[in-house]
C-alpha cells in the first residue's frame, strides 16, 4: 500500500486546488469585511495557478491511486474548460455580489471547492470516486444558490436543488450498488471486464446503469428530470446561476461520458434507444416551453435544458466504436460552445439586474440597441450563438454535432435537433429584436470585470467560429483513454 | 443460500420476541386510562407548552457541529486498529485529515459558531 509520485501527478491539479480553497478559507477569516476583492483575487488566482499545472500535463496519460483516477487527455481538455468557467464565475461575481449586498469571502472559497470537484468528476474511474466528485460539487453548489439570503426566491432555490439533487445522488448511489452486485466491482475497468462473462446479470447491470443515468438527467438537467432547473436558476444569483449553468453541466457530462464509453459499451444496444428518447425530448420541451417566458432569467435555464438535449445526441452513438471518438470531440467542441456562450448571456443579465430582482424580464432589455449598443451586440451575439446561427461557435458546435450524429447512423435525431433549433431561433431571436425595435430607457451597470468577461466571450464566440478547426483539433485528442 | 439461515433465524426470532412482549402484555394487562398516563413523557418533569414549540437556532448549529467533528472522530477507530499494517502512510494520512479537520474547526471558531451568545 504505497503511493508513488506517479500517483500525485495524476491528481496533481486537483490537490493543488483543494489546498489553496482550504487555506483561502482560513485566510479570508483575516481579511476585513470591506476587503472582500481580495479573497476573490487570491481564488482567482489559484484557479489560475491549477490551470497552468494543468496545461503542462496535456499529452501525459496514467492511471493512479489504485486505478481510481485517470488522467488523460479527454480529462486534461474537461479540467482545463472547468477551470477557465471558474475564472470567468468569479469574474461575472465580483462586482454583482458587493452590488447585491451579499458579498462574502466564503462566495469564493466554495466556487473553488466546486470546481475542485468537477476536476475529480472528470477524473474519476471508480464508480465510488464518482460518487465522492458528485457530493464535493454539489454541496458548495447547494449553498451558493442559497447565498442570496434571506431573499426568499434564493432559499427557495437552495432548498430545492438541495432536496432534488441529494434525491439524484441517491439514484447514482443505487445504481452503483446494482452494478456492484452485477459485476462485484465498482472499478470501470472491472466492470467491463466482468459484463464480458456470461455469468454477469445483464438485467442487473443494466438497471443499475439506468439509475445512474437517471442520476445525471438530474444533475444535467435532461428532461424529464428538468424540474428544478427553471426555479433554482431563477432564484439563485444570477452569478451563481451562471457558473452553475456550465460548470455542473461539463462536470455532469463529463462523467457520464467516461462512465458509459469506458463501463459500459455493452449495454449500448439497450442504451442507444433510451439516450436517443432521453435527447429528443429534451430538446423537444426545452425548446418549446422556453417561448412562452418573458423572464429573462427562465429563458435561459430553458434554453439550458435544450442544450443539455443537443449534447446528449453525442452520447447517443457511444457504443459504436467508429464513430465514438468523433462524437465525444463533438460534444465538448459543443460544451466549449455553450460555456463561453453561457457566460457571456449571463453578463449581460447581471448587467442589467438591479436589486431585489427588477430589470430581468425581457422587455426590460427595450431600448438596449439605441442607448447601450456594444452591450447590445455582444448580446446579439449570444443570442445567434445559442440558436446556432453564423458568425458564431454555436454554428459550429451545432454543425459538428450533427454530423456526428449522422455519421452514426442517427438521421432522425439530427432533424429533430435543426427543427428545435428554428423553434429556437423564435425566443432567442425575440430578445434581438427587443432590444434594437423596441424603445426603452435600460439602465446598465458598469463594471470593468463584468464588462471584460462579456467583451472577452463575445470576441471567443465569434473569433472562434471563424477558425474552428484549431479548437476542434484540440477537442479530438481528448479522447478517453480506456484504461 | 445455507450461510443466510442463521441470520434470517435471527430475524424471526426477534420478530418472535418483540410480539410476544406487546402481544401478551396487550392481551392480559390491564387496562386504565387516565390523564396522566396519556401525558407525553418529559424525564418525569410536568410537561409544559407545545411539542412543537420554536427553538433557538443555536442548538442546530451546536447540533450540526457536534455530528461533524463526532463522526469525523470515528474514522480514528479503523486507523487505530490497522495501525500496524498502515505503518507511516497511515500515519501521514490521517495527519492530513486532521488538519483538514482543523481547517474546519479554526473557521468555525473564529465566525463564532462555537460561542452560546
Amino acid at each position: 500500500m504505497n503511493l508513488t509520485s506517479q500517483d500525485y501527478q495524476v491528481l496533481a491539479p486537483y490537490i493543488l486546488l483543494t489546498a489553496w480553497a482550504c487555506v483561502l478559507l482560513l485566510v479570508d477569516l483575516f481579511i476585513p469585511k470591506e476587503r472582500k476583492s481580495v479573497t476573490a483575487l487570491l481564488a482567482a488566482l489559484g484557479l489560475a495557478v491549477t490551470l497552468g499545472v494543468t496545461l503542462s500535463q496535456v499529452g501525459i496519460e496514467q492511471v493512479g491511486f489504485f486505478n481510481m483516477a485517470a488522467l488523460d487527455g479527454f480529462s486534461t481538455f474537461v479540467n482545463a474548460l472547468l477551470l477557465v468557467s471558474g475564472i470567468l464565475g468569479i469574474a461575472l461575481a465580483h462586482g454583482y455580489v458587493k452590488r447585491m449586498g451579499i458579498e462574502r469571502g466564503e462566495y469564493y472559497t466554495l466556487l473553488l471547492f466546486s470546481v475542485s470537484g468537477m476536476m475529480l468528476m472528470a477524473q474519476a474511474t471508480d464508480l465510488i470516486i464518482v460518487f465522492i466528485a458528485l457530493e464535493l460539487l454539489s454541496i458548495p453548489l447547494y449553498v451558493l444558490a442559497a447565498f442570496a439570503r434571506p431573499q426568499l426566491s434564493s432559499e427557495e432555490a437552495g432548498m430545492k436543488y438541495f432536496l432534488l439533487g441529494a434525491f439524484a445522488t441517491g439514484f447514482v448511489v443505487y445504481g452503483t450498488a446494482l452494478v456492484f452486485g452485477a459485476t462485484g466491482t465498482t472499478s470501470l475497468a472491472g466492470i467491463v471486464a466482468a459484463a464480458a462473462s456470461p455469468s454477469t446479470s445483464t438485467l442487473l447491470l443494466t438497471i443499475g446503469a439506468a439509475l445512474v443515468l437517471v442520476g445525471f438527467g438530474f444533475k444535467v438537467a435532461a428532461v424529464p428530470f428538468h424540474m428544478w432547473t427553471p426555479d433554482v436558476y431563477q432564484g439563485a444569483p444570477t452569478a451563481v446561476t451562471a457558473f452553475m449553468a456550465s460548470g455542473a453541466k461539463i462536470a455532469g457530462f463529463a462523467a457520464l461520458l467516461r462512465v458509459f464509453a469506458t463501463a459500459f459499451p455493452a449495454l449500448a444496444v439497450d442504451m442507444t434507444a433510451v439516450l436517443w428518447a432521453l435527447a429528443a425530448l429534451t430538446m423537444i420541451v426545452g425548446n418549446v416551453i422556453a417561448i412562452s417566458q418573458t423572464d429573462i432569467k427562465r429563458m435561459l435555464a430553458y434554453s439550458s435544458i435544450a442544450h443539455a438535449g443537443y449534447i446528449l445526441m453525442a452520447f447517443v452513438p457511444y457504443g459504436n466504436p467508429a464513430v465514438r471518438d468523433v462524437s465525444i470531440a463533438a460534444g465538448l467542441f459543443y460544451l466549449v460552445a455553450y460555456a463561453f456562450t453561457n457566460f457571456g448571456a449571463w453578463g449581460v443579465v447581471i448587467a442589467l439586474e438591479k436589486k431585489e430582482e427588477k430589470g430581468l424580464a425581457i422587455a426590460d432589455y427595450a431600448g438596449l440597441g439605441r442607448k447601450h449598443p456594444l452591450l447590445a451586440a455582444a448580446m446579439t451575439v449570444f443570442m445567434l450563438s445559442l440558436v446556432g446561427l453564423p458568425p458564431t461557435l454555436g454554428l459550429v458546435g451545432k454543425v459538428y454535432l450533427f454530423r456526428a450524429v449522422i455519421a452514426g447512423g442517427f438521421t432522425g435525431l439530427a432533424i429533430i435537433g435543426v427543427l428545435t433549433s428554428l423553434i429556437s431561433a423564435y425566443y432567442y431571436l425575440r430578445v434581438v429584436v427587443t432590444m434594437y425595435m423596441k424603445e426603452g430607457e435600460p439602465e446598465t451597470v458598469r463594471e470593468t470585470w463584468l464588462s471584460l468577461t462579456t467583451a472577452l466571450t463575445a470576441i471567443v464566440t465569434v473569433v472562434f467560429s471563424l477558425l474552428p478547426q484549431s479548437l476542434f483539433e484540440w477537442a479530438s485528442t481528448a479522447v478517453l483513454k480506456l484504461f | 443460500m445455507l450461510e443466510y439461515v442463521a441470520i434470517a433465524l435471527l430475524i424471526a426470532l426477534a420478530l418472535v420476541v418483540a410480539l410476544a412482549a406487546i402481544g401478551l402484555g396487550y392481551l392480559f394487562g390491564p387496562r386504565k386510562q387516565s390523564a396522566v398516563k396519556a401525558q407525553p413523557y418529559e424525564s418525569g418533569i410536568n410537561p409544559f407548552g407545545e411539542g412543537t414549540r420554536r427553538m433557538p437556532v443555536r442548538f442546530y448549529l451546536i447540533a450540526v457541529l457536534f455530528i461533524l467533528f463526532d463522526i469525523e472522530v470515528v474514522f480514528f477507530l479503523p486507523w487505530a486498529i490497522a495501525f500496524r499494517q498502515l505503518g507511516l502512510f497511515g500515519l501521514i494520512e490521517m495527519v492530513l485529515f486532521i488538519v483538514i479537520l482543523l481547517v474546519g474547526y479554526i473557521y468555525a471558531w473564529k465566525k463564532g459558531a462555537l460561542e452560546w451568545e
